[in-house]
């Protein structure tokens, strides 16, 4: 049976997703604590996997988490961490545990993180975790053509960075993700809605989004340093400088993320190619509810 | 080419320790490291000098030779100074990690102390500009991807496509680095050949990398 993701995306509803990036703690009250601060908020709630490869409690345990709380998670699965045996033992597990949306990712570079010293895997890149995760839901088997006794029932998801150049060949890399099994693409944070809104009409005019629903991503940016810190030290991430100018110029810094976070999604609201939003509250999980509150989103 | 520099000077003279008698060798490679600037006859001189200075100060008494081998990697060329070799106390090896460990191998009583960190397979773009090509994998397929290895040349190894983190051409983990996505897609652009990267790049079989295990390569 499709989860609240799939069955809304199907029916052409437009859906919330909320990022929850794991503590670095053991205790399960430590992700709870964040994961209640945004429950109710969304459609189903991506879990991050040691995001900016920093070490944290588990995607798994985060969405088995969620799953207790009533909440619909999304596994994120990079390919930094973990070869094909892993991730296909992981996604069994997951799957056996009631999670099925999969987001496959890259990974940020572990260079980013607090573990500088690691050896990284990559093993497969994302477009392989694709078609891995996705034989094994459509065939019921694993990478290789061993038969599962019980396949996966998953929904597949991946990222796409529309500022990324050369953006020919991102499109590309996109055209191949969905090819491979991708049902759905979470978007880099939008903070130029006319760029955002010029790669889309790319997009749909090559119809490398047919098959796959758009769910743009919306970061709301708490402070100025905040803003400043994502332009400069969050890989992918673009933030024009009128964007920077308005949050150094505020008044109330938050209250013009804020606004800034509710015109973007006012705007990708009204394009036809957006199936929803995905918001990545970073270190502002409070900001969330009022954010969907002010655009009418909640509920 | 093997691509290699030269350890800090300290390090060498940690990982030398006090040698059991005072006759130490300089052994540089014409080959890989000397093209990588690390191990012709100029930098085995120089090394020779540094470790003199260093002995002269401590009033050690260290006595040197320095020989420059055509290939360290190979026991025709050791066997040449083996008797320098086994006159030595220690043999301070400038070749590249295999050429050290050949010293190793072929003479099992020297007291072989490695000088220079091995670093990859690359070649020279500038003078003192070393660039990673290659890793090794046992089964090229550059072909795909206009001669460009996304395998050696992408910091994350990404087979179908540039990660979301790329920023005017360059990797997102070193500005300095070229993107190996963004140099494939302008040289398959320039000939009209992006068709080249539309297709999906099935997981890979890494068997014949060093994942398959210790390899050895039969000729003949």
């Amino acid at each position: 049976m499709p989860g609240i993701l799939e069955r809304k995306l199907a029916d052409g509803e437009f859906v919330v997703t909320a990022e929850i990036g794991p503590p670095k703690s053991a205790d399960p009250g430590d992700f709870l604590k964040k994961a209640r601060m945004v429950k109710g908020c969304a459609d189903a709630y991506n879990v991050t996997d040691n995001q900016t490869a920093t070490v944290r409690m588990s995607s798994l345990a985060g969405c088995v988490l969620c799953l207790s709380e009533g909440m619909e998670p999304i596994m994120q699965i990079t390919c930094r961490d973990r070869n094909r045996l892993a991730i296909q033992s992981d996604v069994l597990g997951a799957a056996a545990l009631g999670v099925r949306n999969v987001l496959c990712l890259s990974g940020d570079h572990q260079s980013f993180g607090n573990q500088p010293g690691a050896k990284n895997v990559y093993d497969i890149d994302s477009t392989q975790e694709l078609m891995v995760l996705d034989r094994m839901r459509a065939k019921g088997e694993l990478w290789g053509g061993e038969r599962l006794a019980k396949a996966p029932d998953l929904f597949l998801g991946a990222a796409a960075n529309p500022f990324g150049e050369p953006a020919e060949m991102h499109m590309i890399r996109l055209a191949k993700k969905i090819a491979a099994g991708a049902r759905f693409i979470q978007t880099q944070a939008i903070f130029d809605v006319d760029l955002f809104e010029r790669w889309l009409g790319h997009a749909e005019r090559e119809g490398v989004t047919d098959g796959a629903s758009v769910i743009a991503g919306i970061i709301p940016l708490k402070s100025y340093a905040a803003a400043k810190h994502i332009a400069e030290g969050v890989p992918g991430t673009f933030v024009p400088d009128r964007v920077l100018e308005r949050m150094s110029s505020a008044a109330d810094e938050s209250a013009e993320g804020m606004r800034i976070a509710a015109e973007t999604i006012e705007a990708v609201r009204g394009m036809a190619g957006v199936s929803g939003i995905h918001v990545m509250p970073i270190y502002w999980y409070s900001g969330v509810r009022p954010l969907l509150e002010t655009t009418g989103l909640l509920g | 080419m093997i691509v290699g520099t030269r350890k800090p000077f300290e390090e060498i003279i940690a990982l030398l320790g006090e040698p059991v008698g005072n006759r130490i060798l300089v052994l540089g490679c014409d080959s890989c490291m000397a093209v990588s600037l690390a191990s012709g006859e100029a930098e085995v001189k120089e090394l020779i000098d540094e470790l003199r200075e260093h002995s002269d100060a401590l009033g050690l008494g260290w006595e040197f030779e320095g020989r420059t081998l055509k290939r360290q990697c190979e026991r025709k060329y050791e066997e040449r100074v083996s008797e320098l070799i086994d006159g030595s106390d220690a043999v301070v090896s400038l070749g590249c990690g295999v050429g050290a460990q050949m010293l190793s191998e072929n003479f099992p009583l020297a007291n072989v102390v490695p000088a220079i960190n091995t670093s990859n397979m690359g070649a020279p773009e500038a003078r003192g500009i070393f660039k990673e090509k290659c890793m090794g994998c046992g089964d090229c397929t550059i072909h795909r991807t206009a001669g460009v290895c996304v395998l050696a040349r992408c910091s994350k190894a990404l087979q179908n496509g540039p990660c979301g983190g790329t920023t005017d051409g360059k990797c997102e983990i070193d500005p300095e680095t070229d993107c190996a996505w963004a140099t494939i897609y302008d040289s398959l652009k320039r000939r009209g050949r992006l068709d080249d990267v539309r297709g999906l790049v099935p997981p890979k079989d890494w068997s014949r990398s060093h994942s398959g295990g210790v390899r050895t390569v039969r000729v003949g």
